[in-house]
């Protein structure tokens, strides 16, 4: 990979700056713990920790938030990497918290709201100090302001007016008892350096995002692929298309698009030329408001 | 954020992969690029946000669901590009700009990200955190208004924390009747300026962001103008040669010992490489402890390789067994930065209680975290005039000065303007945990 010319390329760059901001919270804070959702951005950022201590294992465990809406084939992709890298899998339960009575189904369906308590319970209980998230600053105006460290009070929220400065790559992670730190690695990369890192370092994914022939049904424009989630409703017809994911949210909210791309060649292809943000094609969570994601982060959302 | 759930649209058909457009969208996507950071200063007024606006437009970094958005939302004859930049609805509601924001955008050549700095609330807080990480700063002036104090600041802020390329974007030229004497007075006004501070490049572009021309291409309306549109300039800009390769500084990050089977003797010492270049069989020394040894390796993201140089992060094996960890410093034995307890920088502050001597801070240097005691404020700088007023004995909130510290523990250092990495800090309260300053160290 070495040039005469000493340059890297975007990918290696980013893989450099995510790299030492891994390791960088390894190093100051007492108990990290990396949010692994399965999907594409927190399969890339697992990757990168995989790298930033090779050939030791990951120095912390992976915690998956279980909505009890996720894909199947999400669930098992998840118990796979997992032992292939034998780091320890801690799962915070959203129908466990209904069940207890700490968290209210909303009557929408969406658990996306009620995920963040179980989110932060969880973290207190195991007493994490550094989250890892897998998001990006590409996807959403909240986020485009979000630091790599992104300080939480004890309460978890975000507070967009505070933030501590950040400069060059000195990172602050210096907290108090009770607070902590969100640590997005994945901060500066876009939807298709993603793609491109995971065609490039071969990576595997869950099939969702390749297209296929499944069963869908149309609702205001979007796509919804019939499953355990998703059943047509009274009068809706449903017919057989090729379609992917470009996001695996929760299997109740998450629209396929129409896609013709079974390589991750392809799916390069048609992001590419795609004119659509991630978020707007294919996230029915996000359309509640122009300030959804701004609010939800406030929270304590990732 | 809307546009896909209006009732009666339906999903866009599939792409076709094996449309021209197809084939050149993959093509693009896959070259190999560079990046290129960027900061952009300026204020309300003087068509920043337009400026971003229009190059994440026309580089096609925006989406059909945003533009339709922001198309509903303008106002005039012009659909207000400005709009794609708009921020958190606490920012709305009080028509201001909080903080820093982070754009993408990527053409062929290179991809590029901006940090789009406020220039009102908190200039020089925000202009310093973006302009620490860039490779390039673009400062904006009306050419109606000329050169005003605030350009004047944001180019000085540039050349304090190094910028290597600044690039004066002269915009609201169509508002000028697209005057090469108004163009001309402010290239030359800027350059007489410029010429005072460090600024190594300096392009000045004439340019209207509302309606385009030389933001991606040459305009016909300066046939006089024979310089590069300001996209062909980012996109161009040679920024290979402005890191240091030539002084080896690794500071340690982290140890990493797998205390497995498989790799039962293997210590590395991981890091990002400072400056400089390592390759396998060098002979290094480590800071503090003095010890001379040779590299015995070099592992990478995948696998081992023969050198690493900035901004790559690696894994360093040492020949022999070394007392090494975190905040020690890898260095080449006959040239080794200054080892120190007497910092002299110059701080931004950045909040409100002042810095004061006798004030106790924490320091993070590389990876290395002291404590230190501001020793005496030299001079406190205006950031318009660039007058140095020694009576001042506090520095308050954005307010730039010479300060003296004395740390706890040595510091491995070098001249911030010779090496950016090693000449850098951040000063953090103790109490409050918040970071409160940015030193950039002079010369010993």
């Amino acid at each position: 990979m070495t040039t005469p010319d000493y340059r890297l390329s975007q990918l290696e760059t980013l893989e450099a700056e995510s790299i030492h901001v891994i390791r960088e919270v390894v190093a100051e804070l007492e108990r990290p713990v990396l949010l692994f959702s399965g999907g594409k951005d927190s399969i890339v950022m697992l990757e990168l920790a995989r790298k930033a201590f090779a050939p030791a294992r990951i120095p912390f465990p992976v915690m998956h938030v279980n909505t009890g809406l996720n894909f199947p084939e999400v669930l098992e992709f998840r118990d796979k990497r997992v032992a292939e890298l034998g780091v320890q899998l801690v799962v915070a339960s959203v129908p466990d918290a209904i069940a207890a009575g700490t968290v209210k189904e909303e009557p929408n369906g969406s658990r996306n709201r009620i995920q963040t308590p179980v989110l932060l319970d969880a973290v207190e209980e195991h007493g994490f100090t550094a989250l890892f998230g897998g998001a990006r600053r590409d996807e959403d105006k909240a986020r485009a302001k979000e630091r790599m460290f992104s300080f939480r009070d004890e309460f978890g929220q975000w507070d967009p007016k505070n933030q501590r400065p950040e400069l060059w790559d000195l990172y602050n992670g210096r907290i108090h008892l009770g607070e902590s730190i969100r640590v997005f690695p994945l901060s500066n990369w876009t939807e298709l350096d993603i793609w491109q890192y995971i065609l490039r370092e071969e990576i595997a994914i869950p099939p969702l995002y390749l297209a296929e022939e499944r069963e869908v049904v149309e609702r205001q424009g979007m796509l919804y692929a019939v499953n355990e989630f998703i059943r047509p409703r009274d009068g809706e017809q449903t017919r057989r298309e090729s379609v992917r994911y470009r996001t695996v949210g929760d299997a109740n909210l998450t629209a396929a698009v129409p896609s013709v791309a079974t390589t991750v060649e392809e799916v390069i292809a048609e992001i590419a030329v795609t004119r659509m943000t991630e978020r707007g094609a294919t996230r029915g969570d996000d359309k509640v408001s122009d300030a959804a994601m701004e609010d939800r982060k406030k929270e304590g959302y990732f | 954020m809307t546009a896909a759930a209006e009732p009666g649209l339906h999903p866009e058909p599939p792409v076709d992969l094996h449309s021209a457009a197809a084939e050149q969208a993959h093509d693009i996507a896959l070259a190999r690029k560079d990046i290129l950071r960027i900061a952009t200063a300026g204020s309300v007024d003087d068509g920043k946000s337009t400026l971003i606006g229009r190059l994440l437009y026309d580089s096609k970094a925006v989406f059909e669901d945003q533009y339709e958005a922001v198309e509903r939302a303008s106002k005039g004859d012009y659909v207000d590009l400005a709009l794609l930049t708009d921020g958190l609805r606490a920012e709305r509601e009080q028509g201001i700009t909080i903080d820093v924001a982070y754009r993408y955008f990527s053409t062929p050549r290179r991809t590029f990200i901006l940090a789009d700095t406020p220039g009102h609330v908190q200039y020089t807080r925000n202009m310093v955190t973006g302009a620490s990480t860039a490779d390039l700063a673009i400062v904006l002036v009306d050419a109606r208004k000329g050169m005003l104090e605030q350009s004047r600041r944001h180019a000085f802020l540039a050349s304090l924390l190094r910028v290597p390329h600044l690039v004066v974007a002269v915009n609201k030229m169509d508002l000028v009747d697209w005057s090469e004497a108004a163009y001309e007075a402010i290239r030359d006004e800027f350059t007489a300026f410029a010429a005072k501070l460090n600024i190594p490049d300096l392009t000045v572009v004439p340019i209207s962001a509302l309606q385009g021309d030389n933001v991606v291409t040459r305009s016909a309306n300066t046939p006089w103008y024979e310089g590069p549109s300001l996209l062909h300039h980012l996109e161009h800009v040679h920024v290979a040669s402005d890191r240091n390769l030539v002084d080896t500084r690794f500071p340690v990050q982290y140890v990493i010992r797998p205390q497995s089977d498989a790799h039962h003797d293997y210590r590395g010492y991981a890091g990002r490489v400072a400056s400089g270049v390592l390759r396998t069989g060098d002979e290094v020394q480590v800071l503090p402890s003095g010890l001379t040894t040779t590299i015995a390796g070099i592992d990478g993201p995948r696998g081992p390789v023969d050198e690493a140089f900035p901004p790559m992060s690696v894994t360093v094996r040492l020949a022999d067994d070394l007392d090494v960890s975190r905040g020690d410093l890898i260095c080449r034995p006959a040239n080794a930065p200054h080892a120190t307890q007497d910092l002299d920088a110059l701080i931004c502050w950045m909040t409100d209680e002042p810095l004061r001597p006798r004030q106790r801070l924490a320091v993070k240097h590389t990876t290395r975290s002291v404590r230190a005691m501001v020793k005496d404020v030299g001079y406190r700088l205006d950031v318009n005039t660039l007058h140095r007023d020694t009576d001042a004995v506090e520095l308050g909130l954005n307010d730039i000065g010479r300060v003296t510290l004395r740390t706890t523990q040595p510091l491995f250092v070098d001249d911030y303007a010779r090496n950016r990495a090693t000449g850098r800090f951040i000063l953090v309260d103790e109490a409050t945990n918040a970071t409160v300053g940015a030193g950039m160290l002079v010369a010993p």
